[in-house]
């Protein structure tokens, strides 16, 4: 058995009136892949954040051995100088300038405060080939895709010659296909000897790449599995301090007439002015019924939904869209949102909540008619529809004025939910719901999907989690390259399916 | 990290909610911002009284104050909206000084031919001010909010734009004085209809001291109706179940804002009375805290700069929202343009000039936030009040000018440092 790099012990992270960590112990061992899991709010990225010297030495208790030897890190710069490397969740890289001098953002390559441009491209198309990218070092980041841009910090990561490498959900927003590239990456690092820590919510890519696992809850580090331990129902079981015999609620659709129809539906680029995102799409949706909408990452889902929705994405759109069989005006958000449409984004952070306000004013904001009169707000009636929807939708937090920016993912996610349930519509699109939060709040999220649709609301789901859309749906349209290419009621459908229908489809286009 | 502090009670309608008693120091902690500015102004002022003799709190100089910065405070109102909406407006100072060189050339400057002469009446050259003040704030609010072109840029043009413009349609001279009528606007206070009350009859040796009975018993009825206000509202608060501050500091502070707003009526009731444009003012500001507090348009520019993707996806119309916003603010400075050329009764080609920092700092010393999203209207006439204090104060004291500069710089550093300090810290 090899040795162990990390240890920490006892670590106790306190906050204002909260204890974030509470006696955490963590060990790591030399060139192994450890997995760190825990629902959101855990306190993992904290643990993480202590680690890396964001909360310098002297603002927690407890001890970081490393080496052999205690540390203690004032700044990011102490840690990453002992080759200790984090990459958030929150790329950190700098859009407009190029794949090479983001690689060496800080380390620049130069002599006497000149910058070797030679030195800095060479060196940047060596670091890119190790993390398997054959980008020219000259490309502007924002021009290439989010998969590749964290490859390109893991590559920065490497020009430091990192040996402990923690990542914090890399796969997040990734497809399948580059998340399963970025694992197969970390086993070829564990080969040559760099250590890493993963910090993922998805089990079965913690299951296939982890060689041990340390479960995180409520602050506390609860217990450290071996590889041949390693089961999902285990892992869930430890995470949430019950077992989750199901992680999809029952559902017992009672599906009506059509309601939401969408046809022919066609968007360009908002940029290209000749490049056709989405083509000729129909779909429709009824009454009670949960719709899913599966594909690949950059098949152009979230751009459809947010095309239909006050076209809010894209140009040169046409195509009708009918409710209750009525042609009805998409053309802006506000009429979109009269006419009974809401559109809960995958981004809640930068297109969902005002962050810096607290959970009343979130839950009101798209719907302000419904509490005031002529133009005036009723505090009081605004009071209520927050209580009332906080604890509809169980939203964990001190108060309705909790600022929404200090709620863990989960929460937030409900916060966006509340505000679109408030505003009460007939056809509800929910592009990437769970996204970034833990099983046990995915599954008060399920839950809520279901009683819209039994109060006979029109639902769409966006999702790249399959086996969610297996899940929660009734019928799943598999969407690739802005066309629809299969549509199958959920019954008869599986992942291997719906891959399928993708990869025909590839092969068609090809 | 998410914390269940509340207990579940029942309401009057029979659902439950959160029942919750803040405590005294709790309640304190998350109004310190509040307090805290209140604070500052009230200890700014004691400081003065006391290095200027006791000058400060005389009654014709409290009136001083109100008329110097009236121009500043009327300003800040619109700046507020447009900072919260995550812009800024440098305009506003030339702005306000081309209204008033217009004001003057409507009324006393240009030789209107006979069917035009209504032109000259005050109140209707005052409205044509207002008109062109909101499409100046119109131009330049269409050309953010639907070109998005940066507000710093496009205010930065018009404040060289009207800047020349005054000095063109001035001619480069002072034109005035005004017609009686619109120098009321500034100099005037309103009439006592009741008719004076003499508390102390002039005799040997003992000054008079007579009230101006209308200002009492205005200020008395407007502290009856804003103590009746607060406890209906508390009241109301309190037969739903939510949470109410502690009965205590609800009472002091009540008691002593009541006794804030007697006491300085009580000065100006010695004097002459409520000058006419603190009733401009006071409306003014209770239109703003209503707007900003109660009403929807409020809440959507708070909603617009704390995200403005968010906002729009919300079916808010931003554009719209931004261009209504900058019209405002345009229609404030023409009026804080007429205060002060009533005020010096004469348009000068360097009027408003500069007077755009004065208001962006008020309304930052009041605690808005230079990204958006975050500031209130008291705060911001608070802040205003602060920096006119202090000018006010150092002038008596005879601090010369380079100093007194000096020293607003660093309260604008410090204001904002300890906001910054104190959101940090929470």
């Amino acid at each position: 058995m090899s040795e162990t790099i990390l240890e920490m012990r006892g670590i106790t992270k306190t906050f204002p009136g909260v204890k974030a960590l509470s006696d955490v112990n963590l060990n790591v061992r030399e060139a192994e892949i450890h997995a760190i899991v825990g629902e959101n709010g855990a306190g993992k990225s904290t643990l993480m954040k202590v680690l890396s010297g964001v909360y310098p030495s002297g603002s927690y208790e407890g001890e970081i051995l490393y080496k052999g030897e205690e540390q203690h890190f004032k700044s990011i710069s102490d840690s990453e100088h002992k080759g200790i490397v984090i990459i958030h969740q929150e790329l950190a890289l700098v859009p407009l300038l190029s794949i090479a001098e983001n690689i060496f953002l800080g380390n620049e390559q130069a002599k006497g405060g000149v910058i070797d441009w030679d030195e800095t491209r060479d060196g940047a198309r060596k670091l890119l080939r190790m993390v398997g990218l054959s980008e020219d070092p000259n490309t502007l980041v924002t021009n290439i895709g989010v998969g590749k841009q964290q490859l390109v910090e893991i590559a920065k990561a490497l020009s430091k010659e990192v040996k402990l490498l923690i990542l914090d959900e890399p796969t997040a927003s990734l497809s399948e296909k580059d998340s399963a590239a970025l694992l197969d990456l970390l086993m070829e690092f564990r080969k040559q000897g760099i250590t890493s820590i993963l910090i993922s919510h998805k089990l079965n890519e913690i299951s296939k790449v982890a060689d041990r696992i340390t479960v995180i809850r409520d602050g506390r580090s609860i217990e450290t599995l071996n590889k041949e331990d390693i089961s999902e129902d285990r892992i869930i079981t430890l995470m949430v301090g019950r077992s989750l015999d199901d992680r999809y609620p029952v559902r017992e659709p009672h599906v009506g007439e059509v309601v939401f129809e969408v046809k022919n539906w066609n968007v360009f680029h908002p940029q290209h002015r000749d490049r056709q995102v989405i083509k000729n799409i129909d779909i429709s949706i009824r009454k009670g019924e949960v719709v899913g909408i599966a594909g690949l990452m950059g098949s152009g889902r979230t751009e459809f939904a947010m095309s239909i929705f006050g076209r809010s994405y894209g140009q040169k759109i046409t195509g009708d869209v009918f409710l209750h069989g009525k042609k009805i005006d998409t053309s802006s958000v506000e009429k979109a949102v009269a006419h009974g449409l809401a559109y809960a984004t995958e981004d809640r952070k930068t297109f969902g909540l005002n962050l810096i306000d607290h959970i009343k004013h979130n839950t009101t904001i798209a719907n302000l008619k419904g509490i005031s009169n002529v133009g005036v707000i009723d505090d009081m009636t605004e009071m209520d529809v927050a209580n009332e929807y906080r604890k509809k939708t169980n939203i964990r937090s001190s108060s309705v004025y909790q600022i929404t920016g200090n709620l863990s993912g989960g929460n937030q996610q409900k916060v966006v939910l509340s505000k679109w349930l408030f505003a009460n519509p007939d056809v509800l699109i929910l592009d990437e719901p769970t996204r970034g939060i833990d099983v046990g709040a995915k599954y008060e999220i399920y839950t809520i999907i279901n009683q819209l649709a039994a109060q006979g609301k029109a639902v769409l789901v966006i999702s790249s989690e399959m086996p969610e859309l297996l899940g929660i749906t009734d019928r799943i349209y598999v969407m690739n390259e802005g066309r629809i290419v299969g549509e199958m009621p959920t019954g008869e459908a599986s992942q291997e399916q719906i891959m399928r229908a993708i990869v025909r489809a590839e092969g068609k286009a090809s | 990290m998410t914390t269940e502090t509340a207990q579940p009670g029942i309401t009057a309608t029979g659902q439950p909610v959160n029942v919750q008693q803040l405590t005294v120091l709790g309640a304190l902690k998350a109004n310190m911002r509040d307090y805290g500015l209140l604070l500052a102004l009230i200890l700014i002022m004691l400081f003065f009284q006391y290095f200027t003799n006791g000058v400060l709190f005389k009654p014709v100089n409290l009136t001083n104050i109100i008329l110097q910065n009236s121009y500043i405070i009327v300003m800040a109102l619109g700046m507020l909206l447009v900072i919260v909406a995550g812009h800024i407006d440098l305009s506003v100072g030339s702005v306000s000084g081309f209204i008033g060189a217009l004001a003057a050339m409507l009324m006393v400057g240009w030789r209107f031919p006979p069917e035009l002469a209504f032109l000259t009446n005050p109140f209707v050259a005052g409205a044509i001010c207002l008109v062109v003040g909101a499409a100046i704030g119109a131009a330049q609010g269409y050309l953010i909010a639907y070109h998005k072109i940066p507000s710093f840029i496009v205010t930065l043009a018009g404040m060289l734009i009207f800047k020349g413009l005054s000095l063109a349609i001035l001619a480069g001279k002072s034109v005035g004085p005004f017609p009686a009528e619109f120098q009321l606007l500034s100099a005037g206070f309103i009439p006592d209809v009741i008719g004076p009350t003499t508390l102390v009859a002039a005799s040997e040796g003992v000054q008079p001291l007579v009230l101006h009975t209308t200002t009492a018993v205005l200020a008395l009825s407007g502290v009856v109706v804003m103590v009746f206000m607060a406890i209906r509202g508390r009241a109301r608060r309190q037969a739903r179940g939510y949470e109410t501050e502690p009965f205590s500091l609800f009472v002091v502070k009540n008691l002593v804002i009541a006794a804030l707003v007697l006491f300085f009526s009580y000065m100006l009731a010695s004097y002459r009375g409520l000058p006419n444009v603190l009733v401009v003012m006071a409306l003014l500001i209770a239109v703003f805290v209503f707007i900003t507090k109660r009403m929807t348009f409020g809440r959507r520019i708070y909603a617009l700069g704390g995200n403005l993707k968010a906002a729009a996806l919300s079916g808010i119309k931003t554009e719209r929202l931004t261009f209504y916003v900058f019209a405002i603010m345009g229609a404030l400075a023409a009026l804080a343009g007429m205060i002060y050329a009533a005020r010096l009764n004469s348009a000068t080609p360097k009027a408003g000039q500069g007077l755009e920092l004065d208001v962006i700092a008020a309304v930052f010393i009041g605690g808005a936030s230079a990204l958006g999203g975050v500031g209130a209207v008291a705060g911001a006439v608070i802040g205003a009040f602060i920096l006119g204090v202090m000018n006010n104060g150092m002038s008596i004291m005879g601090i010369n000018i380079d100093l007194q500069q000096m020293i607003k710089g660093v309260v604008l550093l410090a204001a904002v440092f300890f906001d910054l300090y104190n959101k940090n810290r929470a």
